[in-house]
Formats: structure tokens, C-alpha cells, sequence
């Protein structure tokens, strides 16, 4: 059975790539056969974030217009044998795409029998966020503790609920989660940040995960290492913990409290 | 950061004030999503209503949708004018935002 997993927002720079490309090493490490897109045509980026950008020679669009096979548009990762990542135009624009040259590919890599299906939507609620999420099982709604990101968030799920295949269809819905990111435990403490609690009762859905705000994730985009794999990094344990979560397991949330200093770095800083 | 810094006010905390605000909009949005023209109609044909009796202005109708406990509460309010209050000319509506 392949599932497919939308990642998605509405607003733009709240971290989808960076998600997208963490949950699907987090699936991909843990056994499973992946594949994770980029639907963001004309404003390729997955691959800078996955570390494969000089690899890219076919991408998503080549494949609709089968002006390549799927198997030559797969870019294999170097660093989990079943993960595979499928790069966006970068010159056409997002009319490029229609629903159902997607709905072909994406019944390939079911044919393939890829576990997972991470479709990286773009920000918006055009035509490349429209088709990421329709055909989707699950939905990532990933989400900043911030008034225009939480309003956004909530239009993205009235969309998920009304504008996807299994809403048309009539089956059971999307199932949504919420995914916050740059949290700020400090902030929050101070009330000058939503808290977790805060956004959850606001948008009325269960919490995937809470990555706290931390340097690790520019220094892992820098370094085209998604910070998942930044074992030491508060971020990468953040979203293996989402992964997991994702994958069933019931885990405390960490990272949403103000860790108490020590004397030492108090004083020599850490 | 100053050793006084403890002497300076501080700021009211913004986070209560982002959670209402968003809670109010996002009720209302929500509203619309579910009836798309149900509350701008209604909106007019209050107007039109009360137009019959009273020189109202389109800003005057407030529909809200608040909760209270566990229930939804659907909130109209009309700030009635003053006994000279003026009638606009066109009885455009705009919708809240």
C-alpha cells in the first residue's frame, strides 16, 4: 500500500521543503521505500535542500510530457538505498503541470511499489498546491506560531477538506496534522509567542511535532544535509520524533520548554 | 541586555492577543467557507429590512460568529443611528474583513 503525503502551509517560508525533505529520510532511514517530489514548478529547491542538485537532468514536468521515463527522472540518493527524489522544472511555469499527467506518475510509483509519496507542495493556493494535495491520504500542515501562518494554515485545510480527491469522492478524509516549526520555547514563556497549545486549539487538529527554531536547520540547508540527520541538533531529534509519530508511535513532545541553563553555559555561553 | 532592563515596563504579552484575534477571524472564515454568500446575504437583506423602518449604515449590521461553552453563537448587532442619522446613497455592502 502506497500513502501519499501532502506537506503543505498556504504561506511560504514557514518550512515545507526542510520538512518535506526530513520526514521522507526520517521514512526512508527507518525501512521504507520513498519517493518525495517537488511540485513547486519554476521555483525548484527540494533538491538544494536534499543535497542532489547537480544530478538533476529530467525532472517532474519531463515526465508528464513524457519527454523522459519515470525511472530516468528518479534521482537516487546517496545515502539510503530505497529514497529517491523527483526535482520540479525549473523553467516552466506551474500551468505546466495538470492533474492528470500527476495522476499518472503518481500510480507509476505506486506500480513501483514506493511506501510513501512526499509531494512538497508550493506555497499559495494555485494550481502546483492544488495538485500536491489532491490526491493525498495524509496531510502535513506545517505551521509557524505567527497570525498570518495559523490563518493560512486553517484556509489549507478548509481546501483539504473540500478540494481533494477523497473529498470529491466521498471517502474518509485527508488526514491532517499539524507540523509547528520555528518554535521559540523562550518566547512562548514570555507570552510573546503562541504556544503549542495555543495553534492546536485554534485549528482544532492533532500535533505531528514541534521543531524548535534552531540554527542547525540554515547550517543543514547550507550543507544540503537535511537536518533530520543532524542527530545532535534539538531540529533533527525534533523531526525524527514527528516521524515516528507519523508512523504510529505515541512519544512525548520534547523541545516545547524552556531548557533550564547551567551554571556553566550561563556563563561561558552554549 | 542592561542591568535596568528590570526597570522598564513590559510589554503587555502579544500571544493572548494574536490567539483572539485569530480565533474571531478564523470562526468567521470559517462561517463563509461553509455558506459562501449566506452572510453577505443576509447581511443585505437585514439592511434592506430595517431600511423600511430606520436610516441605518451598511457598516452599522456586525454578524459575528462567537462560541460560548460548547455551543456557537451567531451575533448580529446594529448600532441604530442617532435620530438624524444619515442614509447613504447606494446601499453597497462591503463585506467585513
Amino acid at each position: 500500500m502506497t500513502e501519499i503525503i501532502v506537506v503543505t502551509s498556504g504561506k511560504g517560508g514557514v518550512g515545507k521543503t526542510t520538512t518535506s525533505a526530513s520526514l521522507a529520510i526520517g521514512l526512508a532511514r527507518r525501512g521504507s521505500k520513498v519517493v518525495v517530489i517537488d511540485f513547486d514548478v519554476g521555483l525548484r529547491n527540494l533538491d538544494l535542500i536534499m543535497g542532489c542538485e547537480r544530478r538533476v537532468v529530467y525532472d517532474f514536468v519531463n515526465v508528464i510530457h513524457d519527454e523522459c521515463t519515470l525511472k530516468q527522472a528518479l534521482i537516487k540518493d546517496k545515502r539510503f538505498e530505497h529514497l529517491f527524489v523527483l526535482a520540479a522544472s525549473q523553467t516552466r511555469d506551474k500551468e505546466a503541470l495538470t492533474q492528470a499527467g500527476v495522476e499518472r506518475v503518481l500510480n507509476e510509483l505506486k506500480a513501483a511499489d514506493f511506501d510513501y509519496i512526499v509531494c512538497d507542495s508550493p506555497a499559495g493556493i494555485e494550481k502546483g498546491a492544488f495538485l500536491a494535495m489532491y490526491f493525498a491520504d495524509r496531510a502535513v500542515v506545517v505551521v509557524n506560531p505567527e497570525v498570518s501562518s495559523v490563518r493560512d494554515s486553517d484556509r489549507i485545510l478548509g481546501l483539504l477538506a473540500s478540494k481533494t480527491r477523497r473529498a470529491e469522492l466521498g471517502d474518509a478524509a485527508v488526514d491532517a496534522h499539524l507540523l509547528l516549526t520555528r518554535y521559540n520555547p523562550e518566547r512562548v514563556a514570555r507570552g510573546d509567542m503562541m504556544s503549542v497549545d495555543d495553534v492546536q486549539e485554534i485549528l482544532g487538529l492533532s500535533v505531528l511535532g514541534v521543531v524548535p527554531e534552531s540554527e542547525s536547520v540554515l547550517a543543514s540547508s547550507n550543507a544540503g544535509t537535511p537536518v533530520i540527520l543532524d542527530a545532535e541538533s534539538a531540529a533533527g531529534q525534533a523531526y525524527d520524533d514527528a516521524v515516528a509519530r507519523l508512523l504510529g508511535e505515541v512519544l512525548p513532545m520534547r523541545f516545547v520548554d524552556v531548557q533550564k541553563k547551567g551554571l556553566f553555559t550561563r556563563w561561558f555561553g552554549g | 541586555m542592561g542591568i535596568f532592563d528590570f526597570l522598564k515596563p513590559r510589554p503587555a504579552a502579544s500571544a493572548h492577543t494574536a490567539k483572539e484575534r485569530l480565533r474571531i477571524i478564523i470562526a468567521q472564515e470559517r462561517l463563509q467557507r461553509g455558506a459562501p454568500d449566506y452572510l453577505p446575504m443576509l447581511r443585505r437583506e437585514i439592511l434592506e429590512v430595517l431600511r423600511k423602518y430606520v436610516n441605518v449604515d451598511p457598516d452599522a449590521i456586525q454578524v459575528k460568529l462567537c462560541s460560548e461553552g460548547d455551543h456557537e453563537l451567531l451575533e448580529l448587532s446594529v448600532a441604530l443611528p442617532e435620530s438624524r442619522g444619515q442614509r447613504t446613497e447606494d446601499g453597497g455592502l462591503k463585506t467585513e474583513d
